[in-house]
């Protein structure tokens, strides 16, 4: 379990300076430590808690309740599949199910080799270019089931 | 440099407009999310490059000018040539020399990069020609792919900040409220509450301080007008929130923006950052005494979070849980001090109504709807993208002039407006005019202006069980009628998309949703029935279908459809062979094709590219009528 591990605080104190120690601030360093370290890890969010003075449940609270949070670790990129309105009556389902073929894990579970986590999106907004894949941070459009393939590719290039 | 009076901005402001009239030459190329996903940033850099490499400022004064999302985001990569102004669309990188050296240099229109008309076939040069752009009247989204959302002073050549000017030097706050009122503004985030009205709550309220909160947490999904706007022309919001917060009489202003929208996030920093290096966010703005900042902060990716009071527990810090509609915002909101919370393009309207005055904002729209709305079109329609009309529109205008009618010419079937909360409205209500009542009176609503067109391989039970879905996963589960509401309702539909279905399963829906109507503590939960009444009242026979005649009339819910190909039609194109991710279909290039009903997983992909329409789907039960493997 991840929970073991001591992870390296000190992205954490870095963050936390940041901000002013108070429960405002939370979701804000939240987001902050998510992207530093990946994943929300157990002993970063006790460490949280205790410098914005939030009781821990409420931190736990906090990071289940929003789904840009995960306890778990993420996959090195993470590949988004927009499950909106317009991509859904445009195949959405279809490119869902091509990636769990190819990845071999389903929505919002992460590869054994920790390369991807596929995550699905209740619409980015880009519905004119309906369906929508998101590798790292490379949108494709008018995405197609069967160039899944290419889009991990050059996906995982362009972040490299 | 910080401005420090009302010369020095109408003075900085003519200065700006000189410089903007010597770019002689001017390319703007969308860099908005859409056009991004197209490739438009290398785009950019390649006019940039083409210019090094001729060093053409000299000679032709090119200025190369990324701008926010023009909103035909289908065609994008867009780039626009002004003074000319010509549209060309879906450009490379590849392509920008050829474009420099005919039209720019030569003079030159390069046909192959025009938009073509759909509809005509036609080619047309000109961006106003284009029928997308055509029949639009731009107020909220009026600077959006003419400026550079980066660059403050281009911003304010075109007018941003000019209202501010106006309201903090020759108006009161009472005026400034009276002529928000005079225009008739209705909130732009769905429920339409006037705006006028909610300041006004918010400065009579008790208590020395309050808040103006923006809420950019555009959540409804195939909508994405409020996302343009942040990312397009991010001083407009920040301008009226100036103004918001001059009437109302606060220091204090945040932006909540959604955790999806990275590059809006980006450009608000942005815009910001620059509002207070020029004086107009800050302490002592323009010099008028007024002092006033926003902070911008990100959601977490929860759906509820655009409701009101959940929006603003989340801005504390907190889980985005709802509460009771007793207590208004505009008395305890956030911090439990009085707020005034707007949508996006509810602010970015404001300066220009300040600007322009009430009564011209007044002049449009219709009897209880004034002024123009943001609609994102998009679905089975051949021109998607953003659009902004006056209130009253049509609907058959809307999805036929403007967006060209239906993809594939396949008939027309509903149009889903008001996203989760909203319903589908029907072909005979084609020529309904759009504003806030008669959507309602239709069974959907406003929402946040999304529009989504559907054909007839759109099945009504499979569009309902996708926003249940949506829905139930949303829900913050504070209250039994919501949460439970949408678990059991999503179990009855997850039946009959199963082709288990039973007698009363439809009264059963109808019962639930009267529950939840009644009993939710939130608009998530009382609104989350409107897209299953609605196509329950509009297109009850095809629940009918699912349920007594075990079939999906649009061939969409795999448990009840099968797929054949229709022996005379198929001229073995091949294309559905490719398609098929599970290898049901066997056929060599010019012959027939068959489908495998073994292996078919009815997903309906070699349907999609049959260009022939040799592919016909069935009712599983009824047997295939073609001798297909």
């Amino acid at each position: 379990m991840a929970e073991t591990l001591c992870s390296d605080l000190s992205k954490a104190e870095e963050i936390l300076e940041r901000y002013p120690p108070e429960e405002p601030a939370l979701i804000q360093v939240l987001q902050d430590v998510h992207r530093a370290y990946n994943y929300l890890p157990c002993d970063v969010l006790e460490r949280v808690a205790e410098a914005l003075d939030v009781p821990l449940a409420k931190v736990f609270s906090v990071s289940t309740f929003y789904k840009a949070f995960s306890l778990e670790p993420q996959g090195d990129t993470i590949v988004k599949v927009c499950t909106g309105t317009a991509c859904h009556i445009r195949g959405a389902g279809q490119l869902v199910e091509e990636l769990e073929r190819q990845l071999g894990v389903g929505p919002d579970e992460t590869t054994e080799d920790f390369k991807f986590t596929i995550k699905t999106v209740n619409c980015v907004g880009a519905c004119a270019m309906a369906p929508l894949v998101i590798v790292g941070e490379q949108y494709f459009g008018s995405a197609k089931p069967a160039k899944v393939s290419k889009y991990l590719a050059e996906g995982c290039a362009d972040e490299n | 440099m910080r401005i420090e009076s009302l010369d020095q901005f109408e003075a900085l402001k003519a200065q700006s407009l000189e410089n903007e009239a010597n770019r002689k030459q001017q390319v703007l190329v969308c860099c908005g999310t859409g056009c991004l996903a197209s490739g438009s940033k290398k785009v950019a850099e390649a006019f940039a490059d083409e210019i090094a490499k001729r060093s053409m400022d000299a000679t032709v004064d090119l200025f190369v000018k990324s701008t926010g999302c023009h909103g035909f985001c289908e065609r994008g990569p867009l780039v626009v040539l002004n003074p000319q102004g010509i549209l060309y669309t879906k450009v490379k990188p590849g392509r920008v020399e050829e474009i420099v050296e005919k039209t720019l240099v030569g003079g030159e229109v390069i046909p192959g990069l025009l938009y073509k008309d759909p509809v005509s076939g036609e080619r047309v040069e000109q961006y106003g020609e284009v029928p997308f752009y055509r029949h639009q009247v731009r107020v909220a989204m009026r600077n959006i792919g003419r400026v550079d959302p980066t660059d403050i002073l281009d911003a304010i050549s075109q007018g941003a900040y000019s209202g501010v000017a106006k309201a903090l030097f020759e108006m009161t706050p009472h005026e400034v409220i009276g002529e928000v009122a005079t225009s008739g503004q209705r909130g732009r985030g769905g429920a339409g509450f006037n705006t006028a009205r909610k300041w006004q709550a918010c400065k009579d309220a008790p208590g020395e301080r309050c808040y103006v909160l923006c809420n950019g947490d555009e959540g409804d999904p195939g909508a994405f007008k409020d996302r343009s706007i942040m990312e397009g022309d991010p001083h407009s919001v920040i301008e009226g929130m100036i103004i918001g917060a001059y009437a109302v009489r606060t220091n204090e202003g945040f932006i909540y923006v959604r955790d999806e929208y990275p590059l809006a996030v980006v450009n608000l920093t942005i815009a910001i950052r620059e509002a207070r290096k020029y004086g107009l966010l800050g302490e002592n703005i323009m010099g008028s005494g007024f002092d006033f900042d926003i902070k911008i902060s990100r959601g977490g990716g929860a759906f509820v979070c655009g409701e009101s009071s959940a929006l603003m527990r989340s801005l504390e810090g907190k889980t985005g849980e709802p509460r009771a509609k007793y207590v208004h915002s505009t008395d305890k909101g956030l911090f439990d001090l009085p707020t005034v919370l707007n949508n996006v393009e509810t602010w970015a309207g404001i300066g220009a109504i300040i600007d322009r005055g009430g009564a011209w904002f007044a002049s449009m729209g219709t009897e209880r709807s004034k002024g123009t709305k943001a609609f994102s079109l998009v679905g089975k329609v051949k021109n998607t993208g953003l659009i902004e009309l006056p209130m009253g529109t049509t609907l058959r205008h809307i999805i036929y002039d403007i967006g060209g009618g239906i993809l594939k010419d396949r008939p027309f079937k509903a149009v889903q407006t008001g996203g989760p909360s909203g319903g589908c409205v029907p072909e005979e209500l084609l020529d309904l005019p759009v504003d806030y009542e008669e959507l309602t009176e239709a069974g959907s609503m406003m929402g946040s202006g999304g529009m989504i067109v559907m054909d007839d391989r759109t099945c009504m039970v499979d569009v309902s069980r996708f926003f249940l879905a949506f829905l139930e996963e949303e829900s913050c589960g504070k209250c039994t009628p919501c949460r439970e509401g949408l678990k059991q309702m999503l179990h009855v539909y997850d039946r009959i998309i199963a082709d288990k279905g039973i007698d009363g399963d439809i009264e059963l829906i109808e019962k639930l949703a009267a529950g939840m109507q009644l009993g939710s503590l939130c608009e998530l939960g009382k609104s989350a029935p409107n897209p299953v009444l609605s196509t329950l009242r509009y297109f009850r026979s095809e629940y009918e279908a699912h349920i007594s005649d075990h079939a999906c009339p649009a061939g969409v819910c795999r448990e009840l459809t099968a797929f054949e190909i229709i022996e005379d039609e198929c001229d073995g194109c091949h294309l559905c062979f490719k398609a098929c991710p599970v290898d049901a279909i066997t056929g060599v290039v010019k012959e027939l094709h068959l489908i495998d009903h073994e292996a078919c997983i009815s997903c309906g992909a070699c349907l999609d590219v049959c260009p022939t329409d040799s592919i016909r789907t069935f009712p599983k039960h009824e047997g295939a009528r073609f001798n297909n493997v």
